[in-house]
Protein backbone atom coordinates (compact mmCIF):
# COMPACT_ATOMS: atom_id res chain seq x y z
CA UNK A 1 0.00 0.00 0.00
CA UNK A 2 1.31 3.65 -0.98
CA UNK A 3 2.30 5.10 2.70
CA UNK A 4 2.52 8.70 3.17
CA UNK A 5 4.32 9.04 6.11
CA UNK A 6 5.06 12.83 6.03
CA UNK A 7 8.18 12.37 5.97
CA UNK A 8 8.58 13.73 2.27
CA UNK A 9 7.00 16.77 3.09
CA UNK A 10 9.39 19.67 3.81
CA UNK A 11 10.28 20.79 7.44
CA UNK A 12 8.80 24.16 7.16
CA UNK A 13 5.34 22.17 7.04
CA UNK A 14 2.88 25.14 8.08
CA UNK A 15 -0.21 23.48 7.03
CA UNK A 16 -1.38 20.61 8.69
CA UNK A 17 -2.40 18.58 5.77
CA UNK A 18 -2.79 14.62 6.17
CA UNK A 19 -1.88 12.92 2.96
CA UNK A 20 -5.28 11.21 2.94
CA UNK A 21 -6.33 14.92 2.60
CA UNK A 22 -4.29 15.59 -0.01
CA UNK A 23 -5.44 12.64 -2.23
CA UNK A 24 -9.29 13.76 -1.46
CA UNK A 25 -8.25 17.07 -2.97
CA UNK A 26 -6.49 15.26 -5.80
CA UNK A 27 -9.39 13.08 -6.34
CA UNK A 28 -11.94 15.68 -6.13
CA UNK A 29 -10.30 17.88 -8.46
CA UNK A 30 -9.92 14.68 -11.14
CA UNK A 31 -13.68 13.99 -11.12
CA UNK A 32 -14.48 17.90 -11.30
CA UNK A 33 -12.36 18.00 -14.30
CA UNK A 34 -13.32 14.57 -15.55
CA UNK A 35 -15.33 15.22 -19.09
CA UNK A 36 -12.47 17.24 -20.23
CA UNK A 37 -9.45 15.27 -19.14
CA UNK A 38 -10.39 12.29 -20.62
CA UNK A 39 -11.05 14.10 -23.93
CA UNK A 40 -7.87 14.87 -23.85
CA UNK A 41 -6.62 11.35 -22.70
CA UNK A 42 -8.36 10.30 -25.87
CA UNK A 43 -7.30 12.75 -28.13
CA UNK A 44 -3.01 11.71 -26.78
CA UNK A 45 -4.31 7.63 -27.34
CA UNK A 46 -4.89 8.38 -31.10
CA UNK A 47 -2.18 10.81 -31.69
CA UNK A 48 -0.16 7.82 -30.50
CA UNK A 49 -1.76 5.52 -32.57
CA UNK A 50 -2.54 3.32 -30.37
CA UNK A 51 -5.39 0.90 -29.99
CA UNK A 52 -5.87 1.02 -33.42
CA UNK A 53 -7.98 -2.33 -33.68
CA UNK A 54 -10.46 -0.33 -31.77
CA UNK A 55 -13.09 2.14 -33.09
CA UNK A 56 -13.72 5.50 -31.60
CA UNK A 57 -16.85 4.67 -29.43
CA UNK A 58 -15.10 1.62 -27.91
CA UNK A 59 -12.09 3.37 -27.47
CA UNK A 60 -14.30 6.32 -25.92
CA UNK A 61 -16.41 3.27 -23.74
CA UNK A 62 -13.45 1.90 -22.07
CA UNK A 63 -11.50 5.17 -21.70
CA UNK A 64 -14.38 6.37 -19.22
CA UNK A 65 -14.61 3.34 -17.79
CA UNK A 66 -10.92 3.01 -17.02
CA UNK A 67 -10.34 6.75 -16.02
CA UNK A 68 -13.07 6.05 -13.45
CA UNK A 69 -11.70 3.06 -12.76
CA UNK A 70 -8.19 4.77 -11.89
CA UNK A 71 -9.37 7.87 -10.24
CA UNK A 72 -11.32 5.13 -8.08
CA UNK A 73 -8.32 3.58 -7.26
CA UNK A 74 -6.53 6.72 -6.32
CA UNK A 75 -9.27 7.29 -3.88
CA UNK A 76 -9.84 3.81 -2.31
CA UNK A 77 -6.13 2.11 -2.48
CA UNK A 78 -8.45 -0.46 -3.27
CA UNK A 79 -5.94 -2.17 -5.51
CA UNK A 80 -7.29 -5.77 -5.67
CA UNK A 81 -10.49 -4.33 -7.30
CA UNK A 82 -8.41 -2.42 -9.42
CA UNK A 83 -6.92 -5.84 -10.57
CA UNK A 84 -9.82 -7.51 -11.43
CA UNK A 85 -11.24 -4.81 -13.25
CA UNK A 86 -8.03 -5.23 -15.77
CA UNK A 87 -8.22 -8.62 -15.90
CA UNK A 88 -11.86 -8.03 -16.92
CA UNK A 89 -10.80 -5.71 -19.65
CA UNK A 90 -8.16 -7.41 -20.91
CA UNK A 91 -10.56 -10.31 -21.30
CA UNK A 92 -12.64 -8.10 -23.77
CA UNK A 93 -10.22 -6.84 -25.51
CA UNK A 94 -7.13 -9.60 -25.98
CA UNK A 95 -9.53 -11.16 -28.61
CA UNK A 96 -9.91 -7.61 -30.42
CA UNK A 97 -6.10 -7.67 -30.48
CA UNK A 98 -4.86 -5.24 -28.14
CA UNK A 99 -1.21 -5.79 -27.54
CA UNK A 100 0.38 -5.63 -24.28
CA UNK A 101 2.40 -2.24 -25.16
CA UNK A 102 -0.90 -0.24 -26.05
CA UNK A 103 -2.43 -1.23 -22.23
CA UNK A 104 0.94 0.04 -21.06
CA UNK A 105 0.99 2.92 -23.12
CA UNK A 106 -2.50 4.30 -22.50
CA UNK A 107 -2.51 3.71 -18.52
CA UNK A 108 0.96 5.79 -18.84
CA UNK A 109 -0.71 8.39 -21.19
CA UNK A 110 -3.61 8.73 -18.43
CA UNK A 111 -0.90 9.37 -15.78
CA UNK A 112 0.73 11.55 -17.89
CA UNK A 113 -2.34 13.54 -18.65
CA UNK A 114 -3.56 13.24 -14.85
CA UNK A 115 0.15 14.45 -13.76
CA UNK A 116 -0.11 17.81 -15.86
CA UNK A 117 -3.74 18.69 -14.77
CA UNK A 118 -1.99 19.13 -11.20
CA UNK A 119 0.72 20.83 -12.06
CA UNK A 120 -1.47 23.04 -13.92
CA UNK A 121 -3.27 23.39 -11.02
CA UNK A 122 -0.97 24.13 -8.71
CA UNK A 123 1.98 25.74 -10.73
CA UNK A 124 1.66 28.75 -8.22
CA UNK A 125 2.40 26.68 -5.12
CA UNK A 126 5.27 25.03 -5.19
CA UNK A 127 5.71 23.63 -2.32
CA UNK A 128 1.70 22.30 -2.44
CA UNK A 129 2.66 20.93 -5.72
CA UNK A 130 5.09 18.72 -4.37
CA UNK A 131 2.81 17.65 -1.68
CA UNK A 132 0.33 16.82 -4.20
CA UNK A 133 2.79 14.60 -6.18
CA UNK A 134 4.09 12.84 -3.19
CA UNK A 135 0.35 11.71 -2.90
CA UNK A 136 -0.23 11.39 -6.41
CA UNK A 137 3.23 9.37 -7.33
CA UNK A 138 2.94 6.14 -5.53
CA UNK A 139 -0.36 5.58 -6.32
CA UNK A 140 -0.43 6.51 -9.61
CA UNK A 141 2.87 4.10 -10.29
CA UNK A 142 0.73 1.34 -8.38
CA UNK A 143 -1.88 1.74 -10.52
CA UNK A 144 -0.28 1.38 -14.01
CA UNK A 145 2.11 -1.88 -12.52
CA UNK A 146 -1.59 -3.59 -11.50
CA UNK A 147 -3.52 -2.70 -15.02
CA UNK A 148 0.20 -3.64 -16.67
CA UNK A 149 0.03 -6.90 -14.47
CA UNK A 150 -3.42 -7.88 -14.71
CA UNK A 151 -3.63 -7.92 -18.47
CA UNK A 152 -0.20 -9.98 -18.94
CA UNK A 153 -2.24 -12.40 -16.38
CA UNK A 154 -4.95 -12.58 -18.84
CA UNK A 155 -3.01 -13.18 -21.19
CA UNK A 156 -0.67 -16.22 -19.64
CA UNK A 157 -4.44 -17.23 -18.85
CA UNK A 158 -5.33 -17.42 -22.47
CA UNK A 159 -2.20 -19.03 -23.52
CA UNK A 160 -2.62 -22.22 -20.53
CA UNK A 161 -6.13 -22.61 -21.92
CA UNK A 162 -4.87 -23.34 -25.16
CA UNK A 163 -2.27 -25.30 -24.37
CA UNK A 164 -4.44 -27.35 -22.71
CA UNK A 165 -6.88 -27.40 -25.68
CA UNK A 166 -4.12 -28.65 -27.62
CA UNK A 167 -3.20 -31.38 -25.05
CA UNK A 168 -6.75 -32.24 -25.27
CA UNK A 169 -6.72 -33.24 -29.20
CA UNK A 170 -7.18 -36.29 -28.74
CA UNK A 171 -5.46 -39.10 -30.57
CA UNK A 172 -7.76 -42.00 -31.64
CA UNK A 173 -6.84 -45.69 -31.38
CA UNK A 174 -8.81 -47.24 -34.68
CA UNK A 175 -9.21 -50.40 -34.91
CA UNK A 176 -8.59 -51.22 -38.65
CA UNK A 177 -8.96 -55.28 -38.78
CA UNK A 178 -9.94 -57.93 -36.33
CA UNK A 179 -7.03 -57.82 -33.53
CA UNK A 180 -5.24 -54.55 -35.50
CA UNK A 181 -5.27 -51.36 -34.34
CA UNK A 182 -3.66 -48.04 -35.51
CA UNK A 183 -2.51 -45.11 -32.99
CA UNK A 184 -1.55 -42.20 -35.90
CA UNK A 185 0.14 -39.82 -34.01
CA UNK A 186 -0.07 -36.08 -35.34
CA UNK A 187 2.15 -32.75 -33.57
CA UNK A 188 4.08 -32.33 -30.69
CA UNK A 189 4.16 -34.76 -28.15
CA UNK A 190 5.08 -33.39 -24.62
CA UNK A 191 4.95 -35.90 -21.70
CA UNK A 192 1.93 -35.50 -20.23
CA UNK A 193 0.19 -35.97 -23.68
CA UNK A 194 2.72 -39.27 -24.47
CA UNK A 195 1.43 -40.67 -20.78
CA UNK A 196 -2.03 -40.12 -21.87
CA UNK A 197 -1.40 -41.75 -25.55
CA UNK A 198 0.11 -44.68 -23.90
CA UNK A 199 -3.02 -45.40 -21.22
CA UNK A 200 -5.72 -44.77 -24.22
CA UNK A 201 -3.48 -47.45 -25.94
CA UNK A 202 -3.45 -49.83 -23.34
CA UNK A 203 -6.82 -49.55 -22.71
CA UNK A 204 -7.42 -50.04 -26.32
CA UNK A 205 -5.88 -52.79 -26.48
CA UNK A 206 -7.47 -54.46 -23.94
CA UNK A 207 -11.13 -53.48 -25.07
CA UNK A 208 -10.52 -54.50 -28.50
CA UNK A 209 -8.01 -57.67 -27.80
CA UNK A 210 -5.74 -56.42 -30.34
CA UNK A 211 -2.82 -58.71 -30.68
CA UNK A 212 -0.78 -55.72 -33.01
CA UNK A 213 -0.13 -52.80 -32.61
CA UNK A 214 0.76 -49.80 -35.62
CA UNK A 215 1.71 -46.50 -33.72
CA UNK A 216 2.57 -43.97 -37.07
CA UNK A 217 5.15 -41.00 -36.00
CA UNK A 218 5.14 -39.79 -39.43
CA UNK A 219 3.51 -36.55 -37.96
CA UNK A 220 5.58 -36.46 -35.78
CA UNK A 221 8.59 -33.60 -36.07
CA UNK A 222 10.65 -34.43 -33.44
CA UNK A 223 10.89 -35.77 -29.60
CA UNK A 224 12.98 -35.47 -27.11
CA UNK A 225 14.69 -37.75 -24.93
CA UNK A 226 12.18 -37.96 -22.27
CA UNK A 227 8.95 -38.46 -25.11
CA UNK A 228 11.75 -41.18 -26.93
CA UNK A 229 11.79 -43.33 -23.41
CA UNK A 230 7.59 -42.75 -22.74
CA UNK A 231 7.35 -44.21 -26.49
CA UNK A 232 10.08 -47.68 -25.15
CA UNK A 233 7.73 -48.06 -22.26
CA UNK A 234 4.37 -47.75 -24.56
CA UNK A 235 6.11 -50.67 -26.28
CA UNK A 236 6.74 -52.65 -23.67
CA UNK A 237 3.51 -52.10 -21.80
CA UNK A 238 1.86 -53.22 -24.73
CA UNK A 239 3.55 -56.39 -24.70
CA UNK A 240 2.60 -57.40 -21.19
CA UNK A 241 -1.16 -57.29 -22.49
CA UNK A 242 0.26 -59.55 -25.09
CA UNK A 243 0.26 -57.15 -28.00
CA UNK A 244 3.04 -56.48 -30.42
CA UNK A 245 4.09 -53.24 -31.28
CA UNK A 246 5.52 -51.65 -35.05
CA UNK A 247 6.36 -48.30 -34.94
CA UNK A 248 6.39 -46.63 -38.15
CA UNK A 249 7.32 -43.61 -39.64
CA UNK A 250 10.30 -42.64 -37.85
CA UNK A 251 11.83 -39.17 -38.94
CA UNK A 252 15.78 -39.60 -39.47
CA UNK A 253 15.77 -36.56 -36.28
CA UNK A 254 14.15 -39.35 -34.48
CA UNK A 255 15.94 -41.98 -35.46
CA UNK A 256 18.92 -40.24 -34.63
CA UNK A 257 17.52 -39.57 -30.71
CA UNK A 258 16.39 -43.13 -30.47
CA UNK A 259 20.23 -44.50 -31.52
CA UNK A 260 21.44 -41.49 -28.69
CA UNK A 261 19.88 -42.48 -25.82
CA UNK A 262 20.66 -46.06 -26.46
CA UNK A 263 17.13 -47.92 -27.02
CA UNK A 264 17.41 -51.58 -27.40
CA UNK A 265 16.37 -51.66 -31.31
CA UNK A 266 15.89 -55.21 -31.18
CA UNK A 267 13.04 -54.62 -28.74
CA UNK A 268 11.08 -52.25 -31.13
CA UNK A 269 9.99 -53.12 -33.92
CA UNK A 270 10.31 -50.73 -36.82
CA UNK A 271 9.20 -50.43 -40.72
CA UNK A 272 9.69 -47.85 -42.56
CA UNK A 273 5.97 -45.97 -43.46
CA UNK A 274 2.44 -46.88 -42.44
CA UNK A 275 1.74 -49.08 -45.20
CA UNK A 276 4.85 -51.31 -44.58
CA UNK A 277 3.57 -51.74 -41.15
CA UNK A 278 -0.16 -52.65 -41.75
CA UNK A 279 1.20 -54.98 -44.72
CA UNK A 280 3.64 -56.49 -41.56
CA UNK A 281 0.76 -56.87 -39.26
CA UNK A 282 -1.45 -58.28 -41.75
CA UNK A 283 1.42 -60.92 -41.75
CA UNK A 284 1.68 -61.54 -37.95
CA UNK A 285 -2.34 -62.15 -38.02
CA UNK A 286 -1.98 -64.20 -40.65
CA UNK A 287 -4.14 -61.96 -42.79
CA UNK A 288 -3.22 -62.42 -46.99
CA UNK A 289 -4.69 -59.94 -49.44
CA UNK A 290 -5.43 -60.99 -52.65
CA UNK A 291 -7.21 -59.14 -55.43
CA UNK A 292 -10.85 -61.04 -56.25
CA UNK A 293 -10.38 -59.64 -59.95
CA UNK A 294 -8.92 -56.92 -62.04
CA UNK A 295 -9.66 -53.38 -61.32
CA UNK A 296 -11.85 -52.21 -64.20
CA UNK B 1 -3.36 -67.56 1.24
CA UNK B 2 -3.60 -70.63 -1.09
CA UNK B 3 -3.52 -69.82 -4.47
CA UNK B 4 -5.38 -72.44 -6.72
CA UNK B 5 -3.96 -74.40 -9.58
CA UNK B 6 -6.16 -76.18 -12.19
CA UNK B 7 -4.88 -78.79 -14.62
CA UNK B 8 -5.75 -78.33 -18.43
CA UNK B 9 -4.91 -81.34 -20.17
CA UNK B 10 -1.10 -80.35 -20.56
CA UNK B 11 -1.26 -77.21 -19.05
CA UNK B 12 -1.26 -75.81 -15.47
CA UNK B 13 -3.31 -72.64 -14.29
CA UNK B 14 -2.82 -70.54 -11.44
CA UNK B 15 -4.95 -67.65 -10.81
CA UNK B 16 -3.35 -64.68 -8.05
CA UNK B 17 -5.80 -63.50 -5.96
CA UNK B 18 -5.70 -59.64 -5.29
CA UNK B 19 -3.44 -59.36 -2.49
CA UNK B 20 -0.18 -61.76 -2.27
CA UNK B 21 2.11 -61.40 0.44
CA UNK B 22 5.64 -62.50 0.06
CA UNK B 23 5.49 -65.44 1.89
CA UNK B 24 2.70 -66.82 -0.35
CA UNK B 25 4.54 -65.94 -3.24
CA UNK B 26 7.47 -67.75 -2.11
CA UNK B 27 4.89 -70.58 -1.21
CA UNK B 28 3.65 -70.53 -4.85
CA UNK B 29 6.76 -70.37 -6.52
CA UNK B 30 7.72 -74.26 -5.16
CA UNK B 31 4.36 -75.72 -5.06
CA UNK B 32 4.11 -74.91 -9.34
CA UNK B 33 7.60 -76.26 -9.98
CA UNK B 34 6.12 -79.26 -7.95
CA UNK B 35 3.10 -79.56 -9.80
CA UNK B 36 4.76 -79.10 -13.22
CA UNK B 37 6.50 -81.66 -12.44
CA UNK B 38 4.10 -84.60 -10.54
CA UNK B 39 1.65 -83.70 -13.89
CA UNK B 40 4.75 -83.49 -16.28
CA UNK B 41 2.86 -80.45 -17.68
CA UNK B 42 3.92 -78.67 -20.59
CA UNK B 43 3.26 -75.00 -19.54
CA UNK B 44 1.76 -73.18 -17.00
CA UNK B 45 -0.10 -69.86 -17.36
CA UNK B 46 -0.14 -67.76 -14.60
CA UNK B 47 -3.22 -65.43 -14.85
CA UNK B 48 -2.81 -61.95 -12.71
CA UNK B 49 -6.12 -60.64 -13.69
CA UNK B 50 -7.24 -60.03 -10.65
CA UNK B 51 -3.76 -58.17 -9.21
CA UNK B 52 -4.49 -54.15 -9.46
CA UNK B 53 -0.76 -53.17 -8.24
CA UNK B 54 2.44 -55.63 -9.03
CA UNK B 55 5.38 -54.73 -7.23
CA UNK B 56 9.71 -55.59 -7.48
CA UNK B 57 9.14 -58.51 -5.42
CA UNK B 58 6.16 -59.97 -7.28
CA UNK B 59 7.51 -59.18 -10.81
CA UNK B 60 10.70 -61.23 -9.88
CA UNK B 61 8.96 -63.84 -8.65
CA UNK B 62 6.72 -64.42 -11.57
CA UNK B 63 9.98 -64.19 -13.75
CA UNK B 64 11.94 -66.75 -11.31
CA UNK B 65 8.79 -69.38 -11.70
CA UNK B 66 9.20 -68.92 -15.16
CA UNK B 67 12.78 -69.88 -15.42
CA UNK B 68 12.41 -72.50 -13.32
CA UNK B 69 9.72 -74.50 -15.13
CA UNK B 70 11.73 -73.58 -18.21
CA UNK B 71 14.18 -76.00 -16.20
CA UNK B 72 11.65 -78.47 -16.30
CA UNK B 73 11.27 -78.09 -19.82
CA UNK B 74 8.28 -76.04 -19.63
CA UNK B 75 6.95 -72.70 -20.55
CA UNK B 76 5.56 -70.16 -18.55
CA UNK B 77 2.75 -67.30 -19.99
CA UNK B 78 1.83 -64.56 -17.91
CA UNK B 79 -1.91 -63.41 -18.65
CA UNK B 80 -4.34 -60.54 -17.65
CA UNK B 81 -1.75 -57.88 -16.50
CA UNK B 82 -4.39 -54.70 -15.98
CA UNK B 83 -3.35 -51.94 -18.32
CA UNK B 84 -2.43 -49.11 -15.25
CA UNK B 85 -0.34 -52.38 -13.79
CA UNK B 86 1.18 -52.36 -16.81
CA UNK B 87 1.82 -48.91 -16.99
CA UNK B 88 3.23 -48.76 -13.79
CA UNK B 89 5.70 -52.03 -14.22
CA UNK B 90 7.21 -50.13 -17.03
CA UNK B 91 7.80 -47.20 -15.26
CA UNK B 92 9.82 -48.79 -12.50
CA UNK B 93 11.04 -50.75 -14.93
CA UNK B 94 9.80 -54.22 -14.54
CA UNK B 95 9.97 -55.64 -17.81
CA UNK B 96 9.22 -59.21 -17.13
CA UNK B 97 12.10 -60.01 -20.16
CA UNK B 98 11.83 -63.30 -21.25
CA UNK B 99 8.64 -64.22 -20.31
CA UNK B 100 5.67 -64.68 -22.64
CA UNK B 101 2.49 -62.39 -21.74
CA UNK B 102 -0.88 -62.77 -23.21
CA UNK B 103 -3.72 -60.60 -22.95
CA UNK B 104 -5.89 -62.88 -20.91
CA UNK B 105 -6.74 -66.96 -20.64
CA UNK B 106 -8.31 -67.25 -23.78
CA UNK B 107 -5.36 -65.70 -25.65
CA UNK B 108 -2.83 -68.05 -23.08
CA UNK B 109 -4.46 -71.03 -24.45
CA UNK B 110 -4.55 -69.95 -27.64
CA UNK B 111 -0.90 -68.69 -27.68
CA UNK B 112 -0.01 -72.19 -26.27
CA UNK B 113 -2.15 -74.43 -28.41
CA UNK B 114 -0.66 -72.54 -31.56
CA UNK B 115 2.79 -73.11 -30.12
CA UNK B 116 2.66 -77.03 -29.06
CA UNK B 117 0.56 -77.93 -32.34
CA UNK B 118 3.80 -77.44 -34.36
CA UNK B 119 6.12 -79.99 -32.25
CA UNK B 120 3.24 -82.51 -31.83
Amino acid sequence: MAKRDGTTADNELKRTEQPSELLRELVAHLRQNRTQLREEWVVRISETRLLTAMTKEEIFAEATSVYDSYVEALETEAFEALQAYARNLSERIIPRGVETHEVVGIVLLLRDVLARSLFAKYQNDFKKLNRILDAYEPAANRIANTVAVGFVQERERVIRQQQEAIRELSTPVLQVRERLLILPIIGVIDPQRARQLTEQLLRGIRTNRAKVVVIDITGVAAMDVTVANHLVQTVEASRLLGATVIVTGLSPEIAQTLVTIGVDLGKMNTVGDLQGGIEQAERLLGYKVATLAEPR
Amino acid sequence: MEVPILKQGAFLIATFQAALSDADLNHLRMGLVQQVVKFRSRAVIVDVTAMDVMDSFASRTLREIAHMIRLRGAETVIVGIQPEVAFAMVQLGLTLEGVATALDLEEGLAYLNEKFKVTN
